[in-house]
């Protein structure tokens, strides 16, 4: 009895500190402390009245809000627009099933995006690409993730069944977007159409779903005792971690286009994935080695007492932990492909940054205007990336090797 | 104990011989990478689409608009030629071209035509492809500030001039000052827009760049008339449409399209008014629109009206001109100076369509 009261009194987390004790203590807990921050206060109202002042009045939004399609699905045919509707429903619709299963930041993340779905819905201005369909679309979208919240509580749904839709999203979105050739429903959308948002995701994610794999196979490719493969892995790990990215996209995207025959040539877009691919497999190869190292030899030893076999230790014993350790690198690693692919405007993609380059330079009027659609640009790279690093946190957290645990 | 190293340099060995092999038939052979063996136009009936080499990022000659849509100067010559070759002026695939991917491009014959404001030189039309007809004299200028005091290019001595780096630009621009033996203060910047910006902040008293680009540039500052365009040019840049090398028959549709839309203007004939001028009586208008004799079109493979569809889809040289740079075109204004028909004293002129 005594002892549960204890217990329950030393669980007690401390109250968190009010908000004039919170001000004493990181504000004016010395003298030099609270001269600082008299100081520094003014400076700061000061540079944020500035921001906000040039973003609400003198920012010029013109050539940000006149082209939404423009900087989501780039030049994508309008009458096939759908198909960019279907796969962001679908996404939305495992958005709020992982919502469901998980909680959590998905949670969080499922919110936000209602949020802003219903928001853009109802925003009260006159758009001509923001007519009745596109606000209804937007309003069902709060409704699919409100939907795949309450399929997500169905405990007959299993968590492997949500993580095979989601990886079957990137491969039904491709399928849907190039279409089928001659078919009525979904005619050919050749990949030059293809831009803005639409085309940074896919790279981002095509990019992290195949260079992964792949850079776990170098990773033990380096590590093998047959010669070849060690050889092989090595000098393909050290010639891409030796040339900067730029290099291989131009790589792939010319000089590959010159060697190969006229029959067999690539797609424009899928050469710049495979650059991107290659490139992020290099160094994920070196994390994922970092983990696979750091893994004990006791463990792969026990795993052979216990009669395991060498597959079987690979994928249970020394693959969790070694990727458990390099979690941070690895997302530290993601986040900085999904950046990369910005390249690819020097190889003619218009991705997001492309297409704002485009529309810059299309109006001799908008020259001036470069400022306000670079920091468009540059804030919803930082959302984007920002989501992805607070993922890799709270997964982190999840799997018990966190930092604030 | 090395014998374990010698697999590793079994492949190395491998490695370096693919890589001499690759190599050397690049360089033995430029021929076999360079010409291709293919019939552009079968290949072009066969996919129903011209694929062209363009641009999205440069008002008035490649531009998206709202839309998504690809337009310009010379997007509408590719609708032009989709337009006598298959009828439809949207049967045009645009592949958005970098500066550095123009060349090979048209080396591996992936575009069926490269209509993104290329200069038409003796090295380029050597080793990229054929060059078809020039479409826009254009050339290099000057533009200054009117309050900067500099009245004529006398005065340019130790002037700062902003302009982009690693372009011919740039190299004009120095060997111009060196002929006069000036000197100048160069700002460069890597990005187009950046030029102009720091010109209009008053960083530097002269922006040199080709005299289109100068016109579109100046419509979009706040005061367009504190700016002034040097009648002095100092380089020929010819834009011309190219096609791949190795298909004859596909260069000289090419080229007949770009010579109907400058006679059309010749003769008169617009897009709005295609279809009434084929029961003209000028003998001239109606061999351009197939009505009389024979153009060409049989041994090209056209249909007689291949032509009369060019123009109704793009209309004339001039009205494509007027759509985009003309009095109230889409991009700016600018006046059509040698761009302008034979007849009107300009260097427009194309061989009679007959």
């Amino acid at each position: 009895m005594i002892n549960t009261e204890i217990e329950q009194e030393m669980i007690k987390p401390p109250l968190p500190p009010g908000p004039l004790k919170w001000v004493k203590e990181n504000l004016f807990s010395s003298i030099f402390n609270s001269v600082m921050t008299v100081a520094l206060i003014p400076i700061v109202f000061y540079l944020l009245f500035s921001v906000v002042s040039w973003a609400l009045f003198s920012a010029d939004w013109r050539a940000v809000t006149q082209f939404p399609l423009l900087y989501t699905v780039g030049q994508y045919p309008r009458d096939q627009i759908w198909r960019v509707g279907v796969i962001l429903s679908s996404i939305f619709l495992f958005l709020g099933i992982s919502w469901g299963r998980w909680g959590g930041l998905l949670r969080s993340i499922s919110l936000a995006a209602g949020l802003v779905c219903v928001v853009t819905a109802l925003l009260p201005v006159q758009h001509p690409q923001l007519d009745q369909g596109m606000r209804l679309f937007l309003g069902s979208n709060t409704v699919m993730i409100l939907i795949g919240y309450f399929i997500g509580r169905i405990k007959a749904v299993k968590a492997s069944v949500i993580v095979v839709g989601w990886l079957l999203i990137p491969i039904c979105a491709v399928v849907l977007l190039a279409g089928i050739e001659n078919s009525e429903l979904i005619p050919n959308v050749p990949t030059t159409l293809w831009g803005g948002l639409l085309v940074t995701f896919l790279l981002a994610a095509g990019g992290i779903l195949l260079s992964f794999p792949l850079g776990v196979a170098l990773a033990f490719g380096r590590r093998s005792d047959l010669p070849v493969l060690s050889g092989f892995s090595t000098i393909f790990i050290e010639v891409i971690r030796g040339v900067p990215l730029v290099t291989i996209l131009f790589m792939f995207s010319i000089i590959l286009a010159l060697f190969l025959p006229v029959e067999s040539r690539i797609d424009r877009l899928v050469r710049a994935l495979m650059a991107v691919t290659v490139f992020s497999a290099a160094y994920s190869a070196e994390n994922v080695r970092g983990g696979l190292q750091s893994v004990p030899l006791g463990q792969i030893e026990a795993a052979k007492a216990l009669g395991m076999s060498n597959l079987k230790t690979t994928v249970f014993i020394v693959l969790p932990q070694a990727l458990r350790a390099v979690l941070p690198a690895i997302a530290g690693q993601f986040i900085s492909l999904f950046k990369d692919t910005t390249l690819v405007v020097i190889i003619g993609i218009n991705d997001f940054l492309g297409i704002g380059r485009s529309i810059i330079n299309s109006d001799p009027e908008f020259v001036q205007l470069r400022t306000e659609v670079y920091i468009f640009i540059a804030l919803i790279y930082w959302i984007f990336s920002y989501l992805m690093s607070l993922a890799s946190r709270r997964l982190e957290t999840a799997m018990g090797i966190s930092d604030n645990l | 104990m090395y014998r374990k190293y010698f697999p590793v340099l079994a492949i190395f060995i491998v490695l370096a011989l693919v890589l001499t092999a690759c190599g050397s038939t690049a360089a033995d052979e430029p021929a076999e990478v360079v010409a291709v063996e293919e019939d552009i136009l079968n290949r072009v009936l066969d996919r129903g689409k011209v694929v062209c080499g363009g641009r999205t990022d440069l008002a008035g000659f490649g531009m998206l608009d709202a839309d998504g849509r690809n337009e310009g100067f010379d997007i509408d010559f590719c609708r032009a030629v989709a337009a006598a070759v298959l009828g439809d002026p949207e049967a045009v695939e645009v592949v958005p071209l970098t500066a550095s991917d123009r060349g090979p491009v048209l080396q591996t014959a992936e575009v069926d035509i490269l209509s993104r404001n290329v200069t038409w030189t003796s090295s380029r039309d050597a080793q990229w492809g054929n060059f078809t007809n020039v479409m826009f004299y254009d050339g290099q200028g000057f533009m200054i500030r009117k309050d900067s005091g500099i009245g004529s290019t006398d005065e340019f001595d130790g002037a700062t001039v902003c302009v982009t780096s690693g372009t011919t630009t740039e190299q004009n621009l120095s060997d111009f000052f060196r002929q006069n033996g000036m000197e100048y203060e160069a700002v460069i910047f890597e990005e187009t827009a950046a030029v102009y910006s720091a010109y209009e902040e008053g960083r530097c008293d002269i922006t040199t760049s080709d005299k289109s680009q100068l016109a579109s540039v100046r419509s979009g500052f706040a005061n367009p008339d504190d700016h002034i365009i040097l009648d002095i040019t100092i380089s020929k840049e010819p834009l011309t449409p190219a096609v791949p090398h190795g298909d004859d028959t596909w260069f000289d549709i090419v080229k007949i399209v770009s010579f109907a839309l400058i006679n059309a203007e010749e003769l008169g004939v617009t897009q709005a008014n295609v279809e009434e001028m084929k029961s003209s009586d000028n003998i001239n208008v109606l061999r351009l629109l197939g009505e009389e004799g024979d153009w060409g079109y049989t041994d090209l493979g056209l249909a007689p009206d291949a032509l009369a569809k060019a123009i109704s889809a793009v209309g004339n040289y001039g009205e494509i001109y007027d759509r985009y740079m003309g009095p109230n075109g889409i991009s700016f204004t600018l006046p059509r100076g040698p761009n302008l028909n034979w007849y009107d004293g300009g260097l427009i002129y194309a061989p009679p369509i007959k």
